[in-house]
């Protein structure tokens, strides 16, 4: 393993990533791979499974788990300090200049169209999201209620989604208890 | 100022500190958290959306500098620019602590049970949660006067437009199933400019 001679090093790798990349969370790490692991041997592919595995089972920004843990990694808490700075500030930066200008184009009647037209792309790429999320997840009984029961409270009342996200995790450790239950009565 | 600045900033916390799955979880929390606080309005989000997917950078961080500039629009430049920069601060200390008390203390904790059948039920339920924000967005889309919190069922103003650039992107995205985000926003951008120009 090599260690960069700079933090400055570290932190312009990760600027380089976090500009590059669109769509960002998984769409990030081939290219993150590449530079941590193939061009610069700052770190090993062990490494980049582990952040992968633990991003499945933490919650947050996946691009920042990522920079955090492999900055930590390679140079300890500044490391993790440099590389998450270095993903972030190129979002910071673009979307700083965008959102400077976003406000007079909109009042443009074309650009207001092209939003009509945006938002049905949104509204499509968000749904096929969901659906790509789901084919990760095993579906049992417990899982389709959840799905439908967080569907229509999320649907029809205004409670606020944090509750849900509450309620969905202590009824996966509920259910997970009474699974033991059973298969400790069973033995 | 300070004010509104720390409380955005928590609620942008709250959203960093539980979002799962990708960028994409986020965007049920913003409506709940951000639209219905009237800090932002419905349309405004979905438009900050289509251009967070189409330029680089993480989503969640792109939607945070955008709504931190557009929350203090008032305040003038320097105001815009420290809001970028709190909210995209807020949005990933949590991801930040959280990791490196994993990287530094190791994941034992991750593996115990409790973790993972948590995880059983917070899935499906940030399917269900991403499930229902899109099917909303896009009924709305064509039917803009329907609110299902409320239970209005009102169809008198209907959007044919939309459902025409609905059903082109549609068939594009079952042809080419790998076409990239920018892309099919690029083609819809294309279309709404068209269809609402001719129509």
């Amino acid at each position: 393993m090599n260690k960069p001679h700079h933090l400055f090093e570290l932190f312009w790798e990760f600027f380089k990533i976090g500009a590059v990349t669109f769509g960002g969370g998984l769409a990030m790490m081939p290219i993150m791979r590449k530079a941590v692991v193939e061009h610069k041997n700052w770190v090993n592919d062990d490494d980049i499974l582990k952040i992968l595995v633990i991003s499945e089972s933490t919650p947050g920004v996946f691009a920042v788990n990522a920079a955090t843990f492999i900055g930590y990694k390679i140079g300890g808490f500044m490391g993790a300090l440099a590389a998450t700075l270095g993903v972030i500030i190129p979002s910071l930066i673009t979307i700083s200049i965008i959102s400077f200008f976003i406000l007079q184009f909109k009042e443009l009647t074309l650009v207001s169209y092209a939003f009509y037209g945006i938002q049905v792309a949104v509204g499509l790429l968000i749904f096929k999201a969901a659906i790509k999320l789901s084919k990760k997840i095993h579906f049992d009984a417990f899982a389709w209620i959840v799905l439908i029961s967080s569907i229509l409270f999320a649907t029809f009342t205004n409670i606020n989604v944090l509750y849900l996200l509450l309620v969905g995790a202590i009824l996966g450790i509920v259910y997970g208890m009474i699974e033991n239950i059973k298969e400790v009565k069973k033995a | 100022m300070i004010l509104e600045l720390l409380n955005l900033a928590w609620i942008f916390f709250k959203i960093g500190l539980f979002t799962f799955g990708g960028g994409y979880a986020m965007i049920p929390l913003m409506e709940s958290e951000l639209v219905s606080r009237n800090l932002i309005d419905l349309n405004t989000l979905y438009d900050f959306i289509g251009i967070a997917e189409s330029t680089p950078g993480p989503i969640a961080i792109n939607m945070a500098t955008f709504i931190g500039n557009e929350a203090m629009v008032q305040y003038g430049f320097l105001a815009r620019i420290l809001g970028s920069i709190v909210m995209t601060t807020a949005v990933a200390l949590p991801s930040f602590i959280v990791i490196l008390l994993i990287a530094s203390l190791g994941s034992k904790f991750l593996e115990s049970k409790f973790v993972e059948e948590a995880f059983k039920g917070l899935k499906p339920t940030v399917i269900g949660l991403i499930i229902s924000v899109s099917v909303g967005l896009m009924i709305r889309l064509v039917f803009p006067l329907i609110a299902f919190d409320t239970l209005t069922f009102d169809f008198s103003v209907f959007n044919y437009q939309s459902l025409i650039i609905f059903a082109v992107l549609i068939a594009i995205m079952l042809k080419w199933k790998k076409v990239s985000p920018i892309k099919l926003i690029l083609i819809s951008a294309v279309l709404g400019m068209i269809i609402y120009s001719i129509l």
